[in-house]
């Protein structure tokens, strides 16, 4: 689905915990998340941590979106 | 008997090379070319043979397809049969748009074959059988051959078998059937296991397509101004599930309206998604389908507009014809709304 999105010219940011899946399968924007089950935010901390997880990793999200990269690229995060 | 009616263009019909490609559709009864070739080795009657120039199919493709599916209304036919087209391209792609039209108005088998060179392959590969064929008009006769005999199965109501098997390129369609040899998964993938630790030779159940990369596209130059769309394929629906989209192997997708809520509540949505434990995801949707951190960054300033919608589908089996399916007929939402921007979430 990424890549026909991409196909048709308009950017687009890959969020998901299988990177390898996502770099072979051949997404250029990838966000790593946390898991499969909750992407983004594990229920086993608490509601901040989670919203904070949450909050920087969309952004990151976000800013990849103006990136102009020429190749394939895994975007570091911090939390 | 039953009745098969078979499609060519002009050369095969003996009217004439590149200086007649402007034949305008035509029905004949009986068959001709290539038709009467089928003819002898199809278990029913080619009762009637269309031909039309390839380049008035080409460049009159909507009226052409319109010309012959007039043809078509009224008659009996159980088998529609085009080409073969070797590497003729534009014989190629008018064989995938007559089959693919007349499969769509009158739900028959269609079967067409082409060279692995012919651009018909990758444009229609999806849509019908399209067997592999040989380069020329040389292979004429083996090419029908092979038609015919798959034809024969599907107007026997024999079982066919596999893409490999029977000689057309994969359509992307996933079939379970019974091994003879009665193996498990289990027992097929340790023998795989000790072959490949041994060296020796195996073959994998799930070949991996060939890299397909597409180039970047170009990024957003003023995020402040830009109309972001988020897509998941993580199963996330509203809790009576509307569109009723499959919790694996999804053919289904939908798009939920989310301009007057801040965020995802639990008991509002859920994921339907049977790839993973729903319990995190049904406790706050958020954490696949982050419209809570969305709809901040949007009051903040950090992009100009959220698309109205969230679009999504579930990824677990999905196979990739489907998800590219799917993927296009999102775009097309996308583009009436100038999406600048997509941020997809997977699980």
């Amino acid at each position: 689905m990424v890549k026909e999105i991409e196909r048709a010219g308009i950017p687009v940011v890959q969020m998901c915990n299988l990177i390898p899946v996502a770099t072979t399968v051949g997404s250029n924007k990838i966000v790593p998340t946390i898991s499969i089950p909750y992407p983004l935010g594990d229920p086993s901390t608490s509601l901040e941590t989670q919203w904070k997880l949450r909050y920087y990793r969309v952004g990151v999200a976000l800013d990849a979106l103006t990136d102009d990269i020429k190749e394939q690229k895994v975007y570091k995060v911090k939390i | 008997m039953k009745k098969a009616i078979h499609y060519i263009n002009q050369f095969f019909a003996g009217i004439g090379g590149e200086d007649t490609a402007d034949y305008k559709p035509e029905i004949r009864e009986g068959a001709i070319g290539p038709a009467l070739a089928l003819s002898t080795m199809l278990n029913a009657e080619v009762t009637h043979t269309i031909i039309c120039g390839d380049n008035y199919i080409g460049s009159n493709t909507d009226e052409a397809i319109k010309e012959i599916l007039g043809f078509l209304e009224g008659k009996e036919f159980d088998i529609f049969v085009a080409g073969p087209a070797f590497q003729a391209g534009r014989y190629g792609v008018a064989c995938g748009n007559i089959c693919k039209a007349v499969k769509e108005k009158f739900n028959v088998p269609v079967i067409t074959s082409m060279n692995e060179e012919n651009p018909g392959v990758e444009m229609f590969k999806k849509d019908m059988y399209v067997f592999r064929g040989g380069k020329s008009a040389a292979k004429l006769k083996d090419d029908v051959k092979v038609m015919a005999a798959f034809a024969n199965k599907i107007l026997n109501g024999e079982k066919t078998g596999s893409a490999d098997e029977e000689g057309f390129f994969p359509r992307g369609i996933r079939a379970q059937v019974w091994l003879e040899s009665g193996k498990t998964g289990a027992q097929r993938g340790v023998e795989m296991l000790i072959k490949k630790l041994n060296g020796i030779p195996f073959e994998t159940e799930l070949p991996i397509p060939a890299l397909d990369r597409v180039p970047v596209a170009a990024p957003i130059a003023d995020l402040s101004k830009a109309n972001i769309a988020m897509v998941t394929t993580g199963g996330i629906v509203p809790v009576n599930n509307p569109d009723r989209i499959q919790s694996a192997s999804a053919t289904r997708w939908g798009r939920y309206d989310i301009s007057n809520v801040d965020r995802l509540e639990s008991g509002v949505y859920k994921t339907i998604h049977a790839g993973f434990d729903p319990a995190a995801a049904d406790a706050d949707p958020n954490v696949i389908m982050p419209i809570d951190a969305m709809k901040v960054y949007l009051k903040e300033g950090k992009f100009g507009k959220l698309h109205d919608y969230f679009y999504s589908t579930v990824g677990t089996g999905t196979t990739q014809a489907e998800a590219a399916r799917m993927a296009k007929e999102i775009i097309e939402k996308l583009k009436e709304d100038k999406v600048d921007g997509v941020i997809m979430t997977s699980t």
